[in-house]
């Protein structure tokens, strides 16, 4: 309270007057100004790291969600793809991907002088602005249509990711000089077959739908399948810590008596909802794969220790929300010649609900976002190109999840696949953020009032 | 999946004992159900959970024990010459079981029938090449103890499974069997239904102590090991972390620790002075609508999953720290201190960012718990808003905000995603926040992914730096609530 005081080497009193403000009213309202403008600044430096934040997300995400097509008629020459000439599925698988390498490069070639394009390019350089993925999918194509054969068809290749790159803007003439993938005559021809209309860049619905590719191609890389694992993880999630949870929360909030073996419990709790998750990924990897042998990397492991993570915060919120349940109702209930376990079960858990879903909702959306654990159960550092076609191939052969995917490609040296990282994050925030708004229209529209 | 049918069989068990329980209570009083003591769905359920809960409680216990038993027995009968130099029971072991699985692929791809594969010989026939035909690769040339060892182990499985089925489906049937005997209109089916579903809700309950139990057993355990394989003194207090795949690691915790210190203090340095500014503005000046409007806001970067900071660490704040510190002549301050995109600054930057809502909403509501009573005092007495903030609100709120702060540090320290993208590999002792740097955290991650060897100290070192991390985010959090708790009994 010193500040307040009077000090020696003040002046006197009788100087001061009502409407001149003295030098010390003066000081103390600067500093009064002042701490109000650290505090103002303290909320704008935090609302513009959130505006950073989400305008990088955006800005650099989302590119991925388009991608450069070229647009090549390819005749399927019999020659190469079925030389008996049967059309018997077995000759035609023999072929490999290597045998439509020429096809592709002889169309690339007829595009180009169909269109009157000068240029020096060798036919395999032509190519070149094709994805990898192009012979694949052309031979995908055969096989499933084998009576094709012979026609000329119209393809839309991806285009590969330096060219991607250019019409995005990433790639430019000065970048390329030490790049094996793309030389500036390629550029050139890039160039005119835009102005030609043969090379264009649309919505790619293969990266929201599709499956993780080889570092070679990230043009062709989607987050489909990894998505698929989030989704298996988060049925095991739901399907464990929901009942788990809310029967833990009954039995501590409704029924429990006051000793310590609740309090020991109670504790623990509060204790597990701090632990860091990437001590649930040590006890994933000792418990579930190395003692029990659960396949690694699949989505019934990191279900599981999701599960264990996410139970804390849902009974939580459960607890919360029985509480918030007046007594009167139980007493009504009991009133009535209910039974304990009647009035629980019959009155207070119904009533409990929206609160205890709230709160299943905002757990699985940490759940969903979490990657440390994973790293540790195996969920990275492969590529997940298939999906799974059963409900148990889905939870136990291996497979990643939308934040290890995202992980994975970061960690790729290919900025290509930075922006896929961006994209999927976009994709991940939007499930989260729509999960948050259900959650927070369920405690509005439900939530009641006593 | 025989487990997996067995576990239909039960649950269409319990449906049908359900169902009979129900019609038994029913016929036993002509169809009138006010003479029952119960409603008639009690008495189904009663039928119906003791069908089930011992038949599965049974099932899941013998699902937990039987690898355990079935590789004690089985160890105990490989030679010990049989062991290479180098390596433990544990690698043979996993050999057995992959002998055993690859035994068992190739009779499900009818490559083999159950007799032949019981009646190999190592010496005459080539079982890796064997295996190769049905997709199981070995990693080495079976010897015929494995293989002995391994038929075993298929027996002891198979007997197991089928022991385990046998014993499910008796007991459900034992089960099924007393409840619809005692099934009549005397029974009081609802209080022993209530009493089963009590216990259920108890065990659930029990749930969190045994994931607490596990996660410390599972860590102490393996840490016992690496200190069977490591001395000790060199984790705790050698000097050198240098991981070896070959051997002779150094092992030290503390250069790790520094790191991890040394990140989570810069993170501390940014979020608690912007978070807490941020708090007292929110709850002493900002009227209810910029309230209503920047709390959330704050919020939601605390809601942001930490893969996109750690993503954003690495492709945005790394890059531009870089470029500010990092590029000599070419850069924009025409420094070089950096050298490369991770460095402590990166990870502690970003990771103060993250930590901001958590800091600004925990003190947010501690402020708001400060009677209004103090305040009115001090402004009666002529004191300007800051001087109350700064010698009343804020003194009677220390505790608290201490405990949010050490609540922030446990989540600094046990933090992951941010430090493994933008903190760096190198573990060292040294001041300079523009070198990389790396954590605990970091280095379990490094440790435990791709390949596992469950024998070397390489690897079990990850489970002492979880241990370690375990309780130090443990005692932190402990020592929040301590002093939390402590302030909450100034105001009752």
């Amino acid at each position: 309270m010193t500040d307040f005081s009077p000090t020696p080497d003040q002046p006197a009193a009788a100087q001061s007057s009502l409407l001149t403000l003295s030098k010390r009213t003066i000081q103390r309202n600067a500093a009064e100004k002042r701490f109000k403008a650290y505090g103002i600044a303290a909320i704008a430096v935090g609302l513009v790291m959130l505006l950073v934040l989400v305008t990088t997300i955006v800005g650099r995400g989302t590119g991925a969600f388009q991608q450069t097509f070229i647009t090549v008629n390819v005749e399927l020459l019999e020659s190469k793809l079925d030389k008996n000439g049967e059309r018997n599925i077995e000759d035609i698988k023999r072929v490999t991907t290597f045998g439509y390498a020429p096809l592709i490069k002889g169309a690339m070639q007829q595009t180009i002088s169909d269109l009157g394009i000068e240029t020096n390019l060798k036919s395999k350089h032509m190519a070149g602005l094709l994805s990898k993925n192009a012979v694949a999918q052309l031979r995908a194509f055969v096989l499933e249509n084998p009576e094709k054969i012979g026609e000329t068809i119209e393809f839309r290749f991806l285009a590969q990711s330096r060219v991607d790159g250019y019409l995005k803007g990433r790639v430019s003439r000065d970048s390329i000089e030490n790049d094996k993938n793309i030389s500036a005559e390629q550029l050139d021809l890039t160039d005119a077959l835009i102005a030609a209309g043969v090379i264009e860049k649309t919505f790619n619905l293969d990266f929201i739908l599709g499956s993780d590719a080889s570092d070679q191609r990230p043009e062709a890389a989607g987050m489909g399948v990894s998505m698929m694992g989030s989704l298996f993880m988060m049925l095991v999630v739901l399907a464990l810590s929901l009942p788990i949870g809310v029967a833990a929360s009954i039995y501590l909030e409704e029924f429990a008596p006051k000793n310590w073996i609740t309090d020991v419990i109670e504790v623990n709790i509060a204790n597990l909802a701090a632990v860091p998750s990437i001590v649930y990924g040590i006890l994933g990897l000792a418990v579930f794969i190395n003692y029990m042998h659960l396949p690694m990397s699949a989505p019934l492991v990191g279900g599981l220790v999701l599960t264990l993570m996410t139970l804390p915060t849902i009974i939580i919120s459960t607890r919360a929300a029985l509480k918030a349940v007046p007594p009167s109702i139980r007493d009504a209930a009991l009133g009535v010649g209910a039974s304990k376990m009647q009035s629980v079960f019959h009155h207070v858990l119904p009533l409990a609900a929206p609160g205890i879903l709230t709160g299943t909702i905002i757990g699985l959306a940490q759940a969903l976002g979490e990657t440390a654990p994973l790293l540790l159960i195996g969920m990275v550092g492969f590529i997940a190109s298939n999906a799974p076609e059963t409900i148990g191939e889905g939870l136990l052969s291996p497979n990643s999840a939308m934040p290890a995917q995202i992980y994975e490609w970061a960690k790729r040296a290919d900025p290509a696949f930075y922006e896929r990282a961006w994209g999927g994050i976009i994709i991940l925030l939007i499930f989260l953020v729509t999960m948050n708004t259900v959650a927070v229209i369920l405690r509005r529209r439900f939530e009641r009032r006593w | 999946m025989p487990t997996f049918w067995l576990v239909v069989v039960l649950l269409a068990l319990t449906a049908l004992g359900f169902w009979f329980g129900r019609r038994r209570a029913l016929a036993s009083v002509q169809g009138n159900p006010r003479h029952l003591h119960s409603l008639p769905i009690y008495y189904g359920a009663n039928v119906a959970m003791s069908i089930a809960i011992p038949a599965l409680l049974i099932l899941v216990i013998w699902l937990l024990a039987q690898p355990l038993l079935i590789e004690n027995r089985v160890s105990a009968t490989i030679p010990q010459e049989l062991i290479p130099e180098n390596t433990s029971i544990g690698l043979v072991m996993s050999d057995v079981r992959r002998l055993a699985e690859g035994l068992d692929q190739a009779v499900d791809q009818n490559v083999m029938t159950t007799a032949e594969t019981l009646a190999l010989d190592a010496s005459t026939t080539d079982v890796r090449e064997l295996l190769g035909t049905v997709g199981v690769a070995l990693g080495s040339e079976v010897r015929p103890e494995v293989l002995a060892a391994a038929q075993s182990y298929r027996q002891l499985s198979s007997t197991g499974s089928t022991a385990m089925a046998v014993v499910c489906l008796v007991l459900a049937l034992v089960g099924f069997g007393l409840s619809a005997r005692h099934t009549n209109k005397e029974f009081r089916a609802r209080n022993v239904v209530e009493r089963g579903v009590l216990a259920l809700l108890i065990l659930a309950a029990s749930l969190a102590i045994l994931t607490t139990v596990g996660i410390v057993l599972s860590m102490l355990f393996e840490t016992v090991n690496f200190f069977g394989l490591h001395a000790w003194t060199d984790f705790f207090f050698g000097s050198t972390w240098a991981p070896n795949f070959r051997g002779d690691s150094e092992l030290s915790m503390l250069p790790l620790l520094w790191g991890t210190l040394y990140i989570s203090a810069i993170a501390l340095l940014v979020a608690v002075p912007v978070g807490l500014f941020a708090a007292i503005y929110l709850s002493e000046y900002a009227g209810p609508a910029v309230r209503s409007l920047a709390k959330p806001l704050l919020e939601i970067l605390a809601g942001i999953p930490t893969i996109v900071y750690g993503l954003f660490a690495l492709l945005t704040v790394g890059p531009l720290l870089l470029n500010l510190f990092g590029q000599g002549e070419n850069g924009i301050l025409g420094l070089s201190w950096m050298t490369g995109a991770t460095s402590v600054l990166t990870a502690g930057v970003v990771m103060g960012i993250m930590l901001i809502p958590f800091v600004s909403s925990l003190s947010d509501d501690i402020i708001n718990a400060v009677p209004q009573s103090l305040r009115d005092g001090s402004l009666g007495l002529g004191a300007t808003r800051s001087e109350t903030i700064r010698q009343v609100v804020l003194p009677a709120a220390l505790p608290g905000i201490v405990g949010a702060i050490l609540l922030a540090a446990s989540r600094a320290i046990g933090e992951t995603m941010i430090v493994v993208m933008g903190a760096g590999a190198i573990a060292k002792f040294s001041a300079n926040p523009f070198e990389s740097m790396t954590t605990i955290t970091t280095r379990v991650v490094s440790q435990l992914t791709g390949d596992t060897d469950f024998a070397s100290p390489e690897t079990l070192v990850a489970f002492a730096l979880g241990l370690s991390l375990f309780v130090l985010t443990l005692g932190l959090n402990v020592l929040a609530l301590y002093i939390v708790r402590k302030y909450r009994e100034q105001y009752d």
